[in-house]
């Protein structure tokens, strides 16, 4: 610094003084962070969100690498140890019927009820999670279609709204008792139902997303970077790609959060009310359903599955919660 | 802000013929047949009859077309009727007799009215869910206010808990729970809502209320786990403005600032999200309903439609339709008269 002319001249007239403090540089500045590694710091504060994103991945994987742990078959009727009680229940009850060949006990059929829980649990997250990803593809097109071609946002929205103003139950349910029969004839009863309930739960969930997604388009397309790239010839949709996406992403990611705590609970609904999958095929909320009946007897067989929806739910909304924190660049540093 | 009320009632008509064509048309594609109870022995062509009598063998766009002038023709008739010849408000009016015995929407289970069914169902529905949402309302506000003000206290923080509980816990969980805890062991509460019971004593009075304590409480945690983050967040929007540091520095109490200023701004957006969330109550009444055996329009909805029964599972639905549209612009005008900032023109 002391090398360049003008400050000799400065330093001549401060008599010899010390750079001003401000202007002093100490050794080299902290390399740049990336922005991920900013999030991920604040994301590990919040303490709610680790333990949801912990909890999101311990069922999943419980619930795909479970079955070769307890290779039980989930519909295997052991006619002669039904209604056994989970192992638990011998620490206040002595009489229990319990024993390790089914640690959570067995249902009146005597089906197992540990892979039951499994065998629901992959159910139920690959609704959940194939259901979230379609209502993030429909909402992410949409909103950033209606954003940036000025063309098309009034159709858009006035279909976006008219998807709002639908009674999401009640169509559902009319829409799963009517379609169940052709398409499991088409895909079998458990592949049918599966492609049936995904597709209804992802094309009435879309909507949320692609209102914040425009609304975030509608922004960003008047900054200088997309009138650069505009002026520099890049096609509508190499923008779209490589500009647009990536600075929407966060809202996307939040509302996927949210989108998957309502897949998993509309589907468990559906279940519930003997509408989902068929009735050998267990879900969560067929268990949680057909045990409703018994539940003064074996109120661990209520207990189990809803604990286990309640959790899932709860998990993924703490990270929602502790993603939206995160990705918020204003509460971010705090 | 009248023609913006008005823009948006015309508006709201087509939304209303084209949900109602949508639901229609799926409904259309329903594999189930009214006749499918009818004894075999039954020759073809008494059977094509009795489904030209159902009105099953026109085609889909005349069925459509008979459906809305019953809906919006018929029915509206026979309900001024009812209005002035034996309802309480209207009745000293001259009987009208608009209706002169043309066909209803008819049910194909029971082959009478829908409406008449809906109307004796609506009672136990609105004292259920909309009790539940008073309730609801009532809970949440306080809880809000409170953990805004004090926000990060311990109190935020288990408010917050809960909420985010009560946001993730299903009614076909809590449901269940509640009736195992409360009506199994401990025996408080009835586990199935007595819907012929008559309340007329003390007695009756409180057996009805313990009867509904279960399912009102079941749908209030949900609206109080929305509605008292939206107050929070809200407050917390309103408690660092200007106006409020103006209103403490020229020596307002605390309790004025807080109840008077800040929440009567924080309240704008918040009734708005109360009258938003009326239909959706409705729809997530339907489980409720179906855990405690209320016999209301959702348990109605279900009944319905596992027995196939096409004219009430489509008046139904629209009837919820139409509830969520009429409730969006309630809330779009609220929005603009409470908010003097808002202007639609």
């Amino acid at each position: 610094m002391t090398d360049s002319p003008q400050d000799d001249v400065i330093l001549a007239e401060g008599a010899k003084a010390a750079p001003i403090e401000a202007l002093k540089d100490k050794g080299p500045m902290a390399p740049p962070r990336s922005k991920w590694r900013d999030v991920w710091e604040q994301f590990r504060k919040h303490k709610g969100a680790m333990m949801g994103a912990f909890f999101l991945f311990f069922i999943t994987f419980g619930v795909l690498i479970g079955p070769y742990l307890w290779t039980l078959d989930p519909q295997a009727l052991d006619i002669r140890n039904k209604d056994m009680r989970p192992i638990y229940t011998a620490i206040w009850n002595s009489e229990a019927d319990v024993g390790w060949n089914h640690p959570l006990g067995s249902d009146q059929l005597g089906r197992d009820n540990l892979s039951q829980l499994i065998a629901g649990g992959r159910a139920s997250m690959a609704v959940g999670w194939a259901a979230m990803l379609l209502s993030l593809i429909i909402g992410t097109g949409v909103g950033v279609m209606a954003g940036f071609f000025k063309k098309l946002d009034g159709p858009l929205m006035r279909l976006t709204d008219l998807f709002l103003s639908l009674p999401i139950l009640p169509l559902l349910l009319v829409a799963v008792t009517l379609f169940r029969q052709p398409l499991r004839a088409n895909f079998g009863p458990e592949g049918g139902m599966f492609i049936l309930i995904v597709t209804v739960v992802g094309i009435t969930s879309w909507m949320p997303t692609a209102r914040i997604v425009r609304g975030d388009v509608l922004a960003l397309k008047e900054r200088e970077f997309v009138l650069a790239a505009r002026s520099i010839g890049t096609q509508p949709f190499k923008i779209i790609k490589r500009h647009l996406l990536p600075n929407v992403l966060s809202p996307i990611m939040v509302s996927a959060t949210l989108g998957l705590a309502t897949a998993i609970i509309t589907e468990s609904a559906l279940s519930f009310l003997g509408v989902g999958f068929p009735s050998d095929f267990p879900t969560w909320g067929k268990m949680l359903a057909d045990a409703v009946a018994r539940m003064e007897d074996f109120p661990e067989r209520v207990l189990l599955p809803g604990v286990a929806i309640s959790l899932t739910v709860l998990g993924v909304n703490y990270l929602g919660d502790g993603l939206r924190d995160a990705l918020d660049p204003r509460i971010r540093g705090r | 802000m009248l023609t913006y009320a008005i823009r948006r009632l015309v508006l709201s008509v087509p939304t209303l013929l084209f949900i109602s064509f949508v639901i229609f048309m799926l409904l259309q594609l329903a594999p189930g047949d009214p006749m499918a109870q009818v004894p075999l022995t039954v020759p073809p062509e008494v059977k094509q009859k009795m489904r030209e009598a159902l009105g099953v063998g026109e085609p889909a766009l005349v069925q459509y077309w008979k459906w809305l002038v019953q809906v919006f023709w018929t029915e509206p008739k026979v309900f001024i009727d009812w209005l002035t010849r034996d309802s309480f408000l209207l009745g000293w009016l001259p009987d009208t007799n608009l209706y002169q015995g043309e066909l209803r929407v008819i049910s194909w289970q029971t082959r009478s009215p829908v409406m008449d069914i809906v109307l004796q169902r609506i009672p136990q529905t609105l004292w259920v869910v909309g009790l539940s949402y008073v309730v609801g309302v009532l809970i949440a506000l306080p809880i809000g206010i409170y953990s805004a003000y004090r926000q990060y206290s311990v109190f935020d923080q288990a408010g917050t808990f809960v909420t985010m509980v009560g946001f993730s816990i299903p009614p076909f969980f809590t449901g269940p729970l509640l009736i195992v805890i409360f009506s199994v062991y401990l025996g408080w509460f009835p586990s199935i809502y007595d819907t012929t019971h008559v309340v007329n004593d003390w007695e009756s009075f409180k057996y009805q209320l313990s009867q509904m304590i279960m399912p009102v409480m079941v749908l209030a945690l949900q609206t109080t786990a929305q509605l008292s983050r939206y107050m929070r967040a809200s407050m917390l929007d309103n408690l660092n403005q200007d106006y409020v540091r103006t209103a403490r520095a020229k020596g307002l109490s605390e309790a004025v600032v807080v109840m008077v200023h800040v929440l009567r701004n924080s309240m704008i957006p918040v009734i708005t999200v109360i009258a938003l969330g009326v239909p959706a109550i409705f729809g997530g009444a339907i489980i409720t309903e179906n855990v405690f055996k209320v016999n209301g329009i959702g348990q109605l909805l279900i009944t319905a439609l596992f027995a196939n029964d096409l004219p009430m599972v489509m008046t139904l639905t629209f009837i919820f339709a139409f509830l969520i549209v009429m409730f969006n612009l309630i809330a779009d005008i609220l929005y603009g008269l409470l908010d003097p900032r808002i202007r639609y023109d």
